[in-house]
């Protein structure tokens, strides 16, 4: 897997750039998943997934808000210093499964919003510009507040017990 | 009234050789020096299996007005040997007034010949060249019969000069002394038939072609600028002329590794936009018909010509057979109107590339032309064919402000078709039913209305007069298509100078059928005969199923590799008369 | 939108929702190629995606961009059709492993060779998903399956050296969940001149769940692309399969398509048939 460790945030503009591509992502991210429960009828999901999308949406507006002075920079995809394959903040998709239940969906969730908290707390760490210092602490004390709510939500919704992805019925043959 | 009408338009001359003689290159140039001085004819040509080598016949028809098939008989035959004749028996009948020449070294003289005719000629042919430094057989061949039907011997000459200037002057020299030692030997043919010009026809612009020549220049001149091709007898030729041509125009053509491939290939250019052909026969149109009916479904236009070849299977390659007419109309599966046309001479497939691009175009449809390998491979003279107004013109959407539909429901079945590089026109092109978007849908609603639109947009066309050419008044009507038009129209016309009404049908839109322009046509009938060259009828099946037709309605028919003649035709008009 | 803004991955996605099982790669190849094509500052209608049948090769309709879904292992010859009669398009061929090296097989050999100026990006799951699960001609020799009880018993189809032997110029290989790598792999492959072919491993969740252990097989070549066959040869026939990167980056002649110039008009074509 191709990953680019080495790279560092050097700007204002580049931090705001990249919090405002995770919350974007996200959101699309999550709807993509969205849409793959409607498709397969797992509407409890579907709705679960649109709902995660809105609260980043709220996010991302907060980000945009924030950056209007500093401006975005227009990055191509290889130009975004992730630590992995994609941002960090990305619900994983082949975790996805049709028959999934909150659980698995808020353990998908959980895990993306802790690499949020994880990317921003190595920034924190690493960079010496004080400016850019200050804003990844912000950045980073949001991320941790999702991870709590998510663990809240995990509370009311307990892992299925197994066989939770049985189906009586053989696949369809399609074309 | 006699049963035997005699047909006795112009000359017909078999010119027989192997081994690499030359008779095809003595053939063509005797057919050119005919059309220098002012006549009409055809050459085909009848081949061994060899790719070379083998036995070869030459066989043509000159005349003082258009001819546009053998007549079923020849007045000279000239056989530089004998090797494999029983090859070409059938197709070169003689009676008793044809002159045959041969040269002894060429071995016996058939017994089907020496029954058939006394005006046997023998000639010390192979001695007469071997006399010149590097003289050859074919052209002192040439020089007898060009001087025996007292063809020019400049005009000849001028051929020979541009054929061969480029091979050095040894070599055009000894065709030069070959010729003039022909003219000198023709003497010796003194009752052979004797071309007699017609000063009126003498300066109509003409054109030497082939039926596949022809097919190829209408495609272009309808606006083809793309062509994928897999080679395949006999409809390379159309493939080969339109390499050079399409680079020339600005196109391209693409050799593709099987018909498979070439037939998608000319779907995803005109997808493009693109206008586009390709040329096969038999084999090659069964491996394409998937894909025709992807073009059907997803509303590409792309013409394909086939050029029919004795079948089924490899069947017979170099013979013609209008065995194909099943496969074009019914060979699509699923419910998938297209068009399916035929040219009905060898000048008509210009004409009918030409107009079948301008349907397919017109209708976003494919159109699969059903000529065959008499049409294609026969050459021939014939008047300058007129320019006609029928061109790609499809119907695009320039610029796009709301949502585009590609497959719109509109009145006429045609939907305005965003050419790829158009903003705003992305769509998906599918071969799975879909909705007006173009989005899979397997809803009874979306299948309903796309096959209703698929059909509309065809059977709801004006295709004006050109759906069939029309000859003649009475109640006897013979009813034909593709090759077999031309011995059909041959053999009205000498019935008609014998006082027999007739009238022809040679239909050239044969799917969709003009059913009731068909039945205006035939109200008046009491027999109908119909024609073709098949084994099963097909053609006439085809017409029983949709055509409400006479119940004396009779088919005539027999399978490749001979051709329908004038004489048969006639001999069956006959039968039909005397009913 | 605003017009003068680069345009974002999502705007190269459609409305319409994909029937992939979730869980497939085949979602994380729409990522990638939706972010390589904004990477590559492609308009939508600059670029054609070209299938055939199979689940991967509903991608076109996924995509904003100009699509044709074909027949079954047709989508090369459409691809080129399209390309040489509109060399000013960028051209992607998508596909499965059945659609391109079983039915498509032929075409896939004679696109490699025609080195066309377009890229064919193969979703390899080693199966056939659309019909539930029957061998394609990568699966290994013993995977079990109704048609095939006890495996089909037959080595599979070595795509990338094929692709290498019959002249492709550009060969390489991805993992799906390795979407960066993938969206650089794309880029580079439609930058490339001629027949850029890349086999993208793509977990079929549905019928190959074992598949969901490449993820932790994935490993980057060890050395870098090279522009020579016979190491590159080497290279694919000796790995483990499961190198992901450009293995093979060639300056073999691509196809030479006509100028487009009207040299001569159909009235200078007709002079040779005139008597």
């Amino acid at each position: 897997m191709s990953a680019n460790p080495d790279n560092e945030i050097s700007s204002l503009s580049e931090l705001l750039t990249h919090a405002y591509a995770i919350e974007e992502d996200a959101i699309d991210r999550y709807h993509m998943l969205g849409d793959q429960m409607e498709v397969h009828n797992n509407h409890e999901l579907a709705k679960l997934f649109r709902d995660l999308a809105g609260h980043e949406e709220k996010h991302a507006a907060e980000i945009k808000a924030r950056a209007e002075t500093i401006g975005l920079m227009n990055l191509k995809s290889s130009e975004y210093k992730w630590p992995d394959t994609e941002g960090p903040e990305l619900a994983a998709l082949d975790e996805a499964h049709y028959r999934m239940t909150p659980w698995h969906a808020l353990q998908m969730a959980l895990k993306a919003e802790t690499r949020a908290f994880e990317f921003f707390d190595h920034i924190v760490n690493t960079v010496t510009d004080p400016e850019i210092k200050k804003w990844a602490e912000e950045f980073r004390e949001e991320e941790a507040e999702h991870v709590t709510l998510v663990e809240r939500l995990l509370e009311k919704n307990p892992e299925p017990p197994a066989g939770w992805a049985d189906d009586d019925d053989p696949p369809n043959l399609q074309e | 009234m006699s049963d035997q009408i005699k047909i006795d338009t112009g000359i017909s001359i078999a010119l027989t050789g192997s081994g690499g003689a030359g008779v095809m290159t003595a053939g063509g140039m005797l057919l050119e020096a005919a059309a220098k001085s002012g006549f009409y004819g055809l050459q085909t040509r009848s081949v061994g299996p060899q790719i070379r080598g083998g036995e070869a016949a030459a066989l043509l028809r000159l005349s003082n007005h258009a001819v546009e098939i053998h007549r079923g008989g020849f007045d000279i035959l000239f056989a530089l040997d004998w090797s494999n004749f029983s090859r070409f028996a059938a197709e070169i009948t003689l009676d008793e007034n044809s002159v045959v020449i041969f040269d002894p070294e060429g071995g016996e003289v058939p017994e089907i010949v020496s029954a058939a005719t006394k005006n046997i000629i023998e000639l010390p042919i192979k001695k007469f060249a071997s006399e010149i430094p590097g003289g050859r057989m074919n052209m002192i061949a040439l020089g007898i019969v060009a001087g025996a039907i007292d063809l020019p011997k400049e005009t000849v000459l001028g051929l020979i000069v541009r054929k061969f200037a480029s091979k050095g002057e040894a070599v055009l020299e000894a065709s030069r002394a070959c010729l003039e030692a022909g003219y000198k030997h023709a003497g010796s043919v003194a009752n052979a038939p004797k071309l007699v010009s017609d000063a009126e026809n003498a300066d109509v612009p003409r054109w030497l072609i082939t039926g596949n020549e022809a097919a190829a220049l209408g495609a272009v001149r309808g606006g083809i600028k793309f062509a994928a091709a897999y080679p395949i007898t006999p409809a390379t030729e159309i493939l080969e002329w339109l390499a050079p041509s399409l680079t020339a125009i600005g196109g391209n053509l693409v050799q593709a590794e099987d018909e498979l491939s070439s037939i998608n290939m000319i779907i995803g250019a005109s997808y493009g936009g693109i206008p586009s052909i390709t040329a096969t026969s038999g084999p090659g149109l069964a491996l394409m018909t998937e894909s025709i009916g992807l073009a059907t479904a997803a509303e590409v236009p792309v013409v394909i010509v086939d050029v029919m070849r004795g079948g089924p299977s490899t069947g017979i390659p170099t013979k013609s057979e209008q065995s194909d007419l099943n496969i074009a109309i019914y060979g699509l599966h699923g419910d998938a109107p297209h068009l399916v046309t035929a040219p009905l001479s060898v000048a008509d497939c210009l004409f009918t590339t030409q107009w079948s691009v301008h349907l397919a175009e017109a209708m976003q449809v494919p159109a699969i032309i059903l000529s065959d390998q008499y049409l294609g491979q026969a050459k021939m003279i014939i008047d300058k064919p007129a320019d006609v107004a029928f061109f790609a013109d499809r119907s695009k959407v320039e610029k796009i402000d709301t949502a585009y539909t590609r497959y719109a429901l509109t009145a006429d079945g045609v939907s305005p078709m965003a050419i790829p590089g158009t903003a705003g026109g992305q769509y998906t092109a599918d071969g799975l039913e879909h909705s007006v978007t173009g989005t899979p849908s397997s809803a009874a609603e979306d299948h309903h209305d796309q096959l209703a639109k698929r059909r509309r947009k065809i059977e709801g066309f004006n295709y004006g007069t050109h759906w069939a050419e029309i000859e003649g008044e009475g109640d006897l009507v013979i009813v034909t298509w593709g090759s077999t038009a031309a011995p059909v129209r041959e053999a009205a016309e000498l019935a008609r100078a014998e006082g027999i009404s007739v009238k022809t049908i040679a239909v050239r839109l044969l799917a969709p059928l003009r059913v009731e322009a068909l039945e205006a046509e035939l109200a008046g009938a009491r027999r109908v005969l119909v024609i073709e060259q098949n084994d099963l009828a097909q053609f006439y099946r085809y017409l029983r199923g949709h055509v409400d037709l006479p119940a004396d309605t009779r088919a005539y028919h027999h399978p490749g590799p001979m051709m329908l003649s004038t004489t048969e035709i006639l001999s069956e008009i006959m039968k039909e008369h005397r009913l | 939108m605003n017009v003068s803004a680069p345009l974002k991955a999502s705007d190269f996605k459609s409305d319409l929702k994909p029937v992939w099982c979730p869980g497939c790669g085949d979602y994380h190849v729409l990522l990638s190629l939706t972010k390589a094509l904004a990477d590559l500052e492609r308009k939508p209608e600059e670029v054609a995606v070209i299938s055939g049948i199979g689940c991967s090769s509903r991608i076109p309709a996924y995509l904003k961009c100009y699509g044709f879904h074909g027949v079954h292992g047709r989508s090369l010859p459409l691809g080129t059709g399209l390309k040489v009669a509109r060399p000013d398009m960028t051209v992607i061929v998508a596909g499965g492993d059945g659609d391109g090296f079983s039915i498509g097989g032929n075409h896939f050999l004679h696109a490699c060779r025609r080195n066309i100026d377009l890229t064919y990006i193969v979703m390899d799951n080693r199966v056939y998903g659309m019909t539930k699960g029957q061998p394609s001609p990568t699966t290994e020799p013993d995977w079990d399956s109704a048609l095939s009880p006890g495996g089909t018993g037959l080595n599979p189809f070595h795509p990338l050296v094929i692709a290498l032997a019959s002249g492709a110029n550009f060969v390489a290989r991805a993992f799906s969940g390795d979407i960066r790598g993938t969206t650089k792999l794309i880029s580079d492959a439609v930058n490339h001149p001629g027949f850029s072919f890349i086999q993208i491993l793509s977990p079929c969740v549905t019928f190959r769940p074992e598949q969901k252990e490449w993820k932790s097989a994935i490993h980057a070549p060890p050395v870098e692309a090279t522009d020579d066959p016979a190491r590159a040869a080497r290279r694919i026939m000796t790995d483990d399969g499961f190198n992901v990167g450009v293995l093979y980056r060639g300056d073999r002649r691509p196809y030479k398509i006509g100028d487009g110039v009207e040299h001569k008009t159909v009235a200078d074509l007709e002079q040779e048939f005139q008597i």
